[in-house]
């Protein structure tokens, strides 16, 4: 009986977010109708199908995925936690860096190696990153939003300076480029995904390094007793206090593991193997933001954030065919935020649900029981 | 004498925007609607406005200069309304997660702009020519010291904001709907209980947050920029942080507005401040200061905490 109302629960959680996906989706065809109707339904089927046309996309779908469901972890693990890491994005610029440094400068360690140590290098500098929300919120009482928003500002302007001062390339205004033999390994899966093209596509191993990050962040909060009291001082700081739970130092775990899973993002982004090199820009990195979005979408579950992950991809790989026909490839961004602000929702909806089933099995169930989970989806009830 | 003038009116152009949109997320958030949007409300007003008067400006239209601008300042607040009314409804009629909806807003402001520009002109960008500008006030700009301080190289849309921030100040303390606007933030249903409609009053709160939001977003591009390029660099968050410094009080807000202006016209001009210039700091350290600062200040002041009690939590109305 409560196995079957869970199932019942996430199965009404995935429809949820479905519902929010198609409703993103329907203002993007509107909005493709308005600009240019003759070019509106093609460029649409391009959005929905494109991803899937060849092998080859899909693999450059997966390779798009890569970060965003490690930033998705990222906000989403701290989103359990009881916190909103909109940090993430500070935490990916300062994990890029020293993973790049490592790649580019550590040339004394032998490949396999120095690919680990970015990679391990970049989890701890994401982690301190993460740590400073984390400390001024569990002494300071400052709220992590709005830290996490200074952080984020102050990481890039460091970042810069730093590779200015270091790793710099004068010619490109970034970065220089990491040697190939110091990127993550393809095992083969850019030849698997190649399409009927036969060309590589730019997935490597970093997606199963993500898939393998989003399992052990389930196995954390769900079968660990760390995980337990993280979660439990999610719920609710006064009662894990009482429970004998150190609050504060959770909070800052919470934080840091949080940083950590955006810092091994922005590792995994740069040292793709497809060339991709860091600018010296003042622009936050829009990884962060779309991992608010993939953690969302995922309704915070690591296993659903995978998933996400790969359709918020998908989309952006569909959204950067429209110049083909004559559409600003921003629509997709447009599409996107529809969906989250439907996502704002699918939590009420889902708590709708929720209360009429919890009202259910009452001896003398009242007369306004609603349909059973996933059956209707009606709007949200309006109290006024 | 001059650095010290020069200084000042920078540190106006900064401020008079921040001041703004903090006492618009001031109004959001005193009737407990949790602002985070502000960055994307400003940038859509700034979008609509510039655009406005870039097509007003290629146009026969016979109006310039001052008119013009207060037109754009209106199509700016109407927008941010517009705006607004998106994150009213989902976080007052449906109880949703506030945070979530101003996410949501943040992202389709830049994304909307580009597209739009793209659209409707050729480039992301919407230009604009500087016809505002007012090397000095007459009258005023002559008084010595004070003159060049206050009412010289300046934007009429300064006394403005000067404007708005006292009859901000008057609206919340010393009227009916200020203090319908106060109760809904600390106590709803207090409120609702002496006969007050708290959904009416939060909608009004919000909606003021969207008309300051907007035109602060316009008040910021005209005198620091050429153009409008789909960014009003990270101001609607600096705008949160002022409001928090400023203890969700108006005349603390533009303490910590000037605070803030200060520190950015520091940062924006330090090779035009000798002193500054022979120090050799590098140019991203300064425009860390302002951050930084958030952090310190509120590290050490946010600890008794002075946020509206209801701010963030949905209205319901059956909770005691």
């Amino acid at each position: 009986m409560k196995k079957r109302r869970f199932s019942g629960e996430s199965g009404l959680s995935v429809l949820s977010s479905g519902v929010a996906v198609i409703a993103g989706l329907v203002v993007g065809l509107i909005i493709l109708l308005i600009t240019d109707a003759s070019q509106a339904f093609p460029a649409f089927r391009s959005i929905l199908t494109f991803g899937l046309q060849s092998s080859r996309n899909f693999g450059e779908v997966l390779f798009f995925a890569t970060p965003i469901i490690l930033t998705g972890l990222s906000v989403g693990f701290a989103y359990k936690t009881g916190l909103f890491n909109i940090g993430a994005s500070g935490q990916f610029t300062f994990g890029a860096y020293v993973a790049i440094y490592i790649g580019v400068e550590a040339t004394f360690l032998p490949p396999a190696i120095r690919i680990i140590a970015s990679l391990l290098g970049a989890m701890l500098a994401g982690a301190l990153w993460a740590a400073i929300p984390g400390l001024l919120k569990a002494y300071r009482n400052v709220h992590e939003v709005i830290s996490c928003i200074m952080t984020n500002w102050i990481g890039i302007f460091l970042v810069n300076w730093l590779i200015l001062n270091t790793i710099f390339d004068a010619m490109r205004n970034s970065t220089r480029h990491v040697p190939v033999d110091a990127n993550m390994p393809g095992w083969g899966l850019g030849a698997f995904f190649q399409g009927d093209a036969l060309r590589p596509s730019s997935v490597n191993s970093g997606i199963i390094v993500a898939i393998v990050a989003a399992i052990l962040v389930y196995i954390i909060l769900e079968k660990t007793k760390f995980g337990y009291e993280l979660k439990a001082c999610g719920f609710n700081q006064n009662a894990a206090k009482y429970a004998g739970i150190n609050e504060k130092r959770n909070i800052i775990f919470s934080m840091m593991i949080s940083g950590a899973l955006a810092g091994l993002a922005g590792a995994l982004h740069f040292l793709s193997g497809a060339g991709i090199t860091m600018n010296v820009a003042n622009v936050l990195a829009p990884q962060g933001f779309t991992g608010i979005s993939v953690a969302l979408l995922g309704l915070n579950n690591p296993i659903g954030i995978i998933f996400a992950g790969i359709l918020i991809a998908y989309l952006h790989l569909g959204g950067f065919q429209m110049q083909l026909f004559g559409f600003v490839p921003e629509i997709i961004e447009i599409v996107i935020a529809v969906i989250i602000y439907f996502c704002a929702f699918v939590l009420l909806i889902k708590l709708f649900f929720a209360n009429r089933a919890k009202r259910a099995p009452l001896p003398d169930p009242p007369v306004s029981a609603g349909p059973p989970p996933g059956e209707g989806m009606d709007p949200p009830p309006d109290e006024r | 004498m001059d650095t010290i003038s020069f200084v000042m009116q920078q540190t106006f152009f900064f401020m008079i925007p921040l001041l703004l949109v903090a006492l618009g997320g001031m109004f959001s958030e005193r009737v407990g609607i949790v602002n985070i949007a502000l960055e994307g409300k400003m940038l859509m007003g700034a979008f609509t406005s510039i655009f406005f008067i870039n097509q007003v400006q290629n146009s026969d239209l016979a109006i310039s200069g001052q008119p013009l601008l207060v037109l754009a300042l209106l199509v700016a607040a109407g927008t941010g309304v517009i705006v607004a009314l998106f994150h009213a409804y989902a976080s007052i009629n449906l109880n949703a997660n506030q945070i979530i909806s101003g996410v949501a807003i943040n992202m389709f402001a830049p994304a909307f702009a580009i597209y739009a520009a793209r659209i409707f002109g050729d480039t992301q960008q919407v230009f604009f020519q500087n016809q505002f500008h007012i090397p000095s006030v007459p009258f005023f700009g002559s008084i010595p010291i004070l003159g060049p301080l206050f009412f010289q190289n300046t934007y009429f849309t300064t006394y403005l904001g000067f404007a708005i921030l006292f009859f901000s100040t008057f609206v919340l303390y010393k009227t009916k709907f200020g203090l319908r606007l106060r109760a809904c933030g600390e106590h709803p249903q207090a409120a609702d209980s002496v006969g007050i409609n708290v959904y009416r009053v939060r909608y009004a709160g919000v909606l003021i947050s969207g008309a300051l939001a907007g035109m602060g977003g316009l008040i910021f591009i005209v005198p620091t920029a050429v153009a409008f390029n789909a960014t009003v660099s990270g101001y609607g968050f600096l705008a949160l942080a002022v409001l928090i410094f400023g203890a969700w009080k108006p005349m603390r807000i533009l303490f910590a507005a000037f605070f803030f202006g200060l520190l950015q016209a520091i940062a924006a001009g330090h090779s035009g401040i000798p002193f500054l210039r022979d120090l050799g700091i590098p140019m991203q350290f300064y425009s860390m200061v302002p951050f930084v600062a958030t952090l310190v200040v509120l590290a050490f002041t946010s600890s008794k905490s002075a946020a509206p009690k209801a701010v963030g939590q949905p209205y319901d109305k059956g909770v005691r």
